[in-house]
C-alpha cells in the first residue's frame, strides 16, 4: 500500500508564522497580492477590488470567471488549490444584482481570496461551472442552484439536492420567497406526501431501477435519447 | 455499463473438488482499491451477473442520520454509489435572514449538534469580525476551553458510533459515559447539555461558576484512562485493523481537490489545520501537535481523530492554567447586555438592555468569512451585513457536506460492509450537511 | 358554572353489559403489563434529540431498565416509534411509510419540540408537528428534552398502554388518514394553527 508524502501547507509562504488577526480594520487593510496579479493579467475582466475586514474581494465579469479561476488554480505563483465554498448572495434591495461568491484558499501560500460575479436579475441566472477545476464544486453548485435557481453551465448533474426534485414552490433563498413558503401548510404537506421517494433517482440509476414506469414523460424521453449525467 | 441476466449455462458447478463453494478472492492493487483477482481458467471468463441496485436509508442505523445511499452492486462489490441528502434540510440560512445576530446563536447549536458550543464560538467569532470587536482575554481562553471540550464530545460520539458500525458495542458505552461528565460541566456553566447557546456577540452568555475549573481539571486527569482503555481494545486489534486498513483511500491531491478538510484531509497526508494555518483565539500560543496520517484510509482517520483527542486534552490543560481574571464580556453597551444588576438599577443600562434585546446590535455594512477547525473540518460562517440588525445572508460552510460529496469516489470497488465503515469514517452530521 | 359538577354527573352508571368479566380484566392486565414493559423502540432519530436519545440509552440513564433494551431499526419488529428530531417535508413520506410498516400494536412518541410542533423551525422546510402525518400518543417537550424528560414520557406511554382494555373494540385499529388530504388532522385546522405568522403577506409583520 502506498504511503503518501506529507504535504505541508504554507510551503511557499513567506513571512512570519501565522498569527491570530488583531485589530482588523474595516476597510483599507493590505490586499492579498493575488488581487494585483489578477489586475495585471485580466485587466478588463476585473471590475473592482475591495478589502473589507482584511479579506480581499475581487469582483469579476461573469463571463470570465471560469478562466480567471482556472488561472488562479493552475498558475504557480497563485496555486489556489482549495475551493472552500460556492454560494450566492441576494440583497434586500431589488435593484442590486445577485452575486455568486467563490471562496478560495491557497494552501501553499496560505492565502484567502473571495471572488464575486454579479448576475443582473432581469436575465436568466447562468454562470460557468467550476467542476472541471475543483471536484468540490459538484455539490456546492447543486446547492446554489437549489436555493437560488442559478444554473451552472457545464455541471454534470445539476439537480436539486436539498429539496426534493419535484419541489414546486420555487427557490427558497431568494428574497421574494417568503420564509414560510408560498403554499399553505396543508398544501405543503400534501405535496410532500405525494413525492415518491423511489422515483427520484439520477439518470444512471433510472436505467437500472424499476422506477422507470413512474417517471414523468419528459424524463423518459431524455433517457430514451441516451442522455447520461456524469455521476 | 453492462447488464446481463443470469441465464447463462454454467460450465462449472461452482464447487471445488471437496464440494466447497469456490470463491473469488479480492486483493488491493497499487492504488489501494480492492480488485478481484482474475478468475482461474475453468470458470466462465465473463460470468457477470445482473447489477443490483440497493438503497440504504434514509432511515438506517448506520447512516449517521438521514442519509440515503443508492448503491449499484456487482455481487458484494460496489460499482457505483449515489448519495442523496436533504432529508434534514430545515432552512437555517433562510431563517438567519430574519433573526438578529444574538438570536442566530441558538440556531448554530442545532446545526452541527455534536459540536454545539464549538459552533457558537465560530459564529461569535464571525459576528465579532463583522462588528469589528476585540474580545477580552478571559473570553478568548474560555472559548478555547469550550471549543476543545466540544471537539472531545464530537470525537467521542464519532468513536462510539464508528465502533458500533464496525461491530464493537462497548466503546460506545464508555464514550457516552465520558460525555455525560462533559455534559455535567457544560450544564453547570451555561445551563444546557447539548443546545448550549453559550456565546454572545462580544462575549459569553455567562462566566464560569466557582469550582468549575476543579471539575475541568478532574476531567483532564481522568479522561486519559478511558482513552488508553479504548486504545488497548481497538488500535492493534486484528479485526479492527483488518476491517479498516486500505479502505476508502484518498490521495493528497484528490483530497485537496475534493475540498476535504479536517481529519479526512489530514489522514491523507495534508497538514492543514485552521488552528495552525489561519489561527484564531490565539491558538498559535498554545503548544499542541496536529496528527497527520500517511495512508489516507479509514484506519488512519481513526488514528488521527484518536490522537486529536489527546492533543485536545493538552490544549485544555494549558488553557486551564492560563485562564486570566477579568471581565468576560466587552464593555460596549451597544452590543452586549449590561450586567443584570445594573440593568435593573440604572436607567442608562436599562435602555441599553432594551435596545440590545429588541433591536439587536447593528454591525457596519460589510461581510466576513471566519473559519474555525471544527471536529469535522473547516467550518466557516460567511455573513453579509447591510447595516441592519439582521444579516442579509448567513452562509454556513459545512465541512461534512463537502466531505460527504467524495463518498462515491471512496467506495468504488469496495464491499458493501466497507461502505458502512467508510461512511462512518467521514464523521458526518446531517444537521450540518442539510442545514 | 363553578367547581362543582351538576348533580346528575356525580353518579356513575354501571350498565351490566359494560362490565368486563374477571378473566378479561386479568388477561388485559397481563397483556398490557407485558407490552408496556417490553416496548421495542424504533428510533427515528434525525437531529439533536437523537443524540439525547442515544445518551438516554447509554449507561448513565439506561433505557434498558424500562424494557427498551433492543433498539429495533426495522419497523416490522418495533412497537413504538420515537421520532427524535425535526422532520422536514422531504422526510415526511418516509416517516409515513415507516409508520405504515409497523404492525399493531404500535404507539408513537414525539420527542422534542421540533417533532411535536415544528419547534423553532417555523419555515418552509419543516413539518409543523408530526401528528399531522402520523398519530402520536405522547409528546415530550424540550429542546432537546433531558434524558429524565424522555424517560418520563416513556413512563407516561407505559401508563397509557396499561390502561388499554381489550373490550375497547377499535383501539388497535389502524388509524387511517383522511383519504382526500392524506392527513390526520383536517387541513383547515393545520392552516389555522399556522395562521398567526404564516403563509400570508403578513409574514414579516413582526419581523419574525
Amino acid at each position: 500500500m502506498t504511503r503518501f508524502e506529507v504535504v505541508r501547507t504554507g510551503a511557499s509562504a513567506t513571512g512570519a508564522q501565522p498569527a491570530t488577526q488583531r485589530n482588523v480594520s474595516h476597510r483599507g487593510a493590505e490586499a492579498n497580492p493575488s488581487a494585483k496579479a489578477l489586475q495585471d493579467k485580466f485587466s478588463a475582466a476585473i471590475k473592482r477590488v475591495d478589502v473589507i475586514w482584511a479579506e480581499t474581494i475581487v469582483y469579476v465579469d461573469p463571463a470570465a470567471a471560469h478562466e480567471i479561476i482556472r488561472w488562479l488554480h493552475d498558475d504557480q505563483s497563485q496555486q489556489y488549490d482549495f475551493l472552500i465554498d460556492v454560494t450566492a448572495v441576494e440583497y434586500r434591495d431589488a435593484e442590486v444584482p445577485i452575486e455568486v461568491v467563490w471562496h478560495l484558499r491557497s494552501l501553499p501560500y496560505r492565502r484567502f481570496l473571495r471572488i464575486k460575479a454579479q448576475l443582473p436579475k432581469g436575465a436568466p441566472l447562468e454562470i460557468d461551472s467550476l467542476w472541471d477545476i475543483y471536484k468540490s464544486a459538484d455539490w456546492l453548485e447543486r446547492e446554489c442552484y437549489d436555493m437560488f435557481g442559478i444554473r451552472f453551465r457545464g455541471h454534470p448533474d445539476l439537480r436539486r439536492i436539498l429539496m426534493w426534485e419535484s419541489y414546486k414552490e420555487g427557490y427558497p433563498l431568494r428574497k421574494d420567497f417568503p420564509l414560510r413558503g408560498r403554499f399553505s401548510r396543508s398544501e405543503q404537506l400534501r405535496q410532500a406526501l405525494a413525492q415518491n421517494p423511489e422515483a427520484r433517482y439520477s439518470m444512471e440509476e433510472l436505467t437500472i431501477a424499476d422506477a422507470f414506469a413512474e417517471l414523468p414523460q419528459d424524463m423518459r424521453e431524455r433517457l430514451s435519447k441516451g442522455e447520461r449525467t456524469g455521476e | 455499463m453492462s447488464k446481463r441476466t443470469v441465464e447463462v449455462e454454467l460450465s462449472t458447478s461452482g464447487l471445488d473438488a471437496q464440494g466447497r463453494p469456490q470463491r473469488i478472492p479480492l486483493v488491493t492493487n497499487d492504488g489501494g482499491a480492492a480488485v478481484a483477482l482474475q478468475p482461474p481458467p475453468g470458470l466462465e471468463p465473463d460470468l457477470e451477473g445482473e447489477h443490483m441496485l440497493i438503497n440504504i436509508g434514509p432511515q438506517h442505523p448506520a447512516t449517521h442520520g438521514v442519509l440515503r445511499l443508492v448503491l449499484e452492486l456487482d455481487g458484494e462489490t460496489v460499482v457505483r454509489c449515489i448519495p442523496h441528502i436533504g432529508y434534514l434540510h430545515c432552512g437555517f440560512e433562510k431563517i438567519g435572514e430574519y433573526r438578529q445576530y444574538n438570536q442566530i446563536i441558538c440556531w448554530t447549536d442545532r446545526e452541527d449538534y455534536l459540536n454545539s458550543i464549538g459552533n457558537n464560538v465560530a459564529f461569535a467569532l464571525g459576528a465579532e469580525r463583522l462588528f469589528g470587536i476585540e474580545i477580552t482575554e478571559r473570553c478568548k481562553v474560555l472559548r478555547v476551553i469550550a471549543s476543545e471540550l466540544s471537539r472531545i464530545m464530537s470525537h467521542l460520539v464519532w468513536l462510539g458510533t464508528f465502533c458500533i458500525d464496525i461491530g464493537a458495542f462497548t466503546p460506545f458505552l464508555w464514550a457516552f459515559q465520558r460525555r455525560e461528565e462533559i455534559y455535567r460541566l457544560i450544564e453547570k456553566w451555561v445551563g444546557a447539555r447539548l443546545t448550549t447557546s453559550a456565546t454572545r456577540v462580544g462575549g459569553m452568555a455567562a462566566d464560569i461558576p466557582s469550582g468549575w475549573m476543579d471539575g475541568l481539571r478532574q476531567f483532564i486527569r481522568t479522561f486519559p484512562h478511558t482513552l488508553d482503555e479504548i486504545d488497548r481494545v481497538l488500535t492493534r486489534n486484528a479485526i479492527w485493523v483488518g476491517r479498516t486498513v486500505g479502505l476508502g483511500v484518498m490521495t493528497p491531491d484528490e483530497a485537496i481537490n475534493w475540498g476535504l478538510s479536517g481529519p479526512m484531509l489530514r489522514a491523507s497526508g495534508v497538514d492543514y489545520d485552521v488552528r495552525k494555518d489561519f489561527p484564531y483565539l490565539d491558538y498559535e500560543t498554545y503548544d499542541f501537535e496536529v496528527p497527520v496520517g500517511t495512508n489516507g484510509d479509514v484506519y488512519d482517520r481513526y488514528l488521527v481523530r484518536f490522537e486529536e483527542l489527546r492533543q485536545s486534552l493538552r490544549i485544555l490543560q494549558q488553557a486551564a492554567d492560563r485562564l486570566p481574571d477579568g471581565p468576560v464580556n466587552i464593555d460596549d453597551p451597544r452590543v452586549i447586555l449590561p450586567p443584570k444588576s445594573k440593568a435593573t438599577s440604572e436607567m442608562e443600562s436599562m435602555i441599553h438592555h432594551f435596545k440590545v434585546v429588541m433591536e439587536g446590535p447593528r454591525p457596519p455594512i460589510g461581510e466576513s468569512y471566519v473559519a474555525v477547525e471544527s471536529p469535522k473540518g473547516e467550518k466557516g460562517y460567511y455573513m453579509v451585513s447591510d447595516g441592519t440588525a439582521k444579516p442579509v445572508r448567513w452562509r454556513i460552510r459545512p465541512p461534512s457536506f463537502v466531505n460527504l460529496a467524495a463518498i462515491p469516489k471512496m467506495v468504488e470497488g469496495h464491499l458493501l460492509s466497507d461502505v458502512i465503515a467508510i461512511n462512518a469514517s467521514i464523521d458526518i452530521v446531517m444537521g450540518e450537511i442539510d442545514r | 358554572m363553578g367547581l362543582t359538577a351538576p348533580p346528575e354527573h356525580r353518579t356513575v352508571s354501571y350498565a351490566p353489559e359494560s362490565q368486563e368479566g374477571w378473566v378479561a380484566t386479568r388477561l388485559d392486565f397481563l397483556v398490557n403489563w407485558g407490552r408496556a414493559n417490553s416496548l421495542w423502540p424504533m428510533p427515528f432519530g434525525t437531529a439533536c434529540c437523537a443524540i439525547e436519545f442515544m445518551a438516554t440509552a447509554a449507561s448513565d440513564f439506561d433505557l434498558a431498565r424500562f424494557g427498551m433494551e433492543r433498539m429495533s431499526f426495522s419497523p416490522r419488529q418495533a412497537d413504538v416509534l420515537i421520532c427524535a428530531g425535526r422532520v422536514p417535508f422531504k422526510l415526511a413520506p418516509i416517516i409515513r411509510r415507516i409508520w405504515q410498516q409497523m404492525p399493531q400494536p404500535k404507539w408513537a412518541i414525539s420527542m422534542g419540540a421540533c417533532a411535536s410542533t415544528g419547534g423553532m423551525f417555523d419555515n418552509y422546510a419543516v413539518v409543523q408537528g408530526i401528528d399531522t402525518i402520523i398519530p402520536v400518543d405522547v409528546y415530550v417537550p424540550g429542546c432537546p428534552p433531558r434524558p429524565e424528560g424522555l424517560i418520563y414520557g416513556i413512563r407516561m406511554l407505559q401508563e397509557k398502554v396499561k390502561n388499554e382494555r381489550s373490550s375497547d373494540a377499535g383501539i388497535r385499529d389502524e388509524m387511517e388518514p383522511d383519504p382526500s388530504s392524506q392527513l390526520y388532522i383536517p387541513p383547515s385546522v393545520i392552516d389555522e394553527l399556522g395562521e398567526p405568522f404564516g403563509n400570508s403577506v403578513n409574514q414579516t409583520r413582526s419581523g419574525l
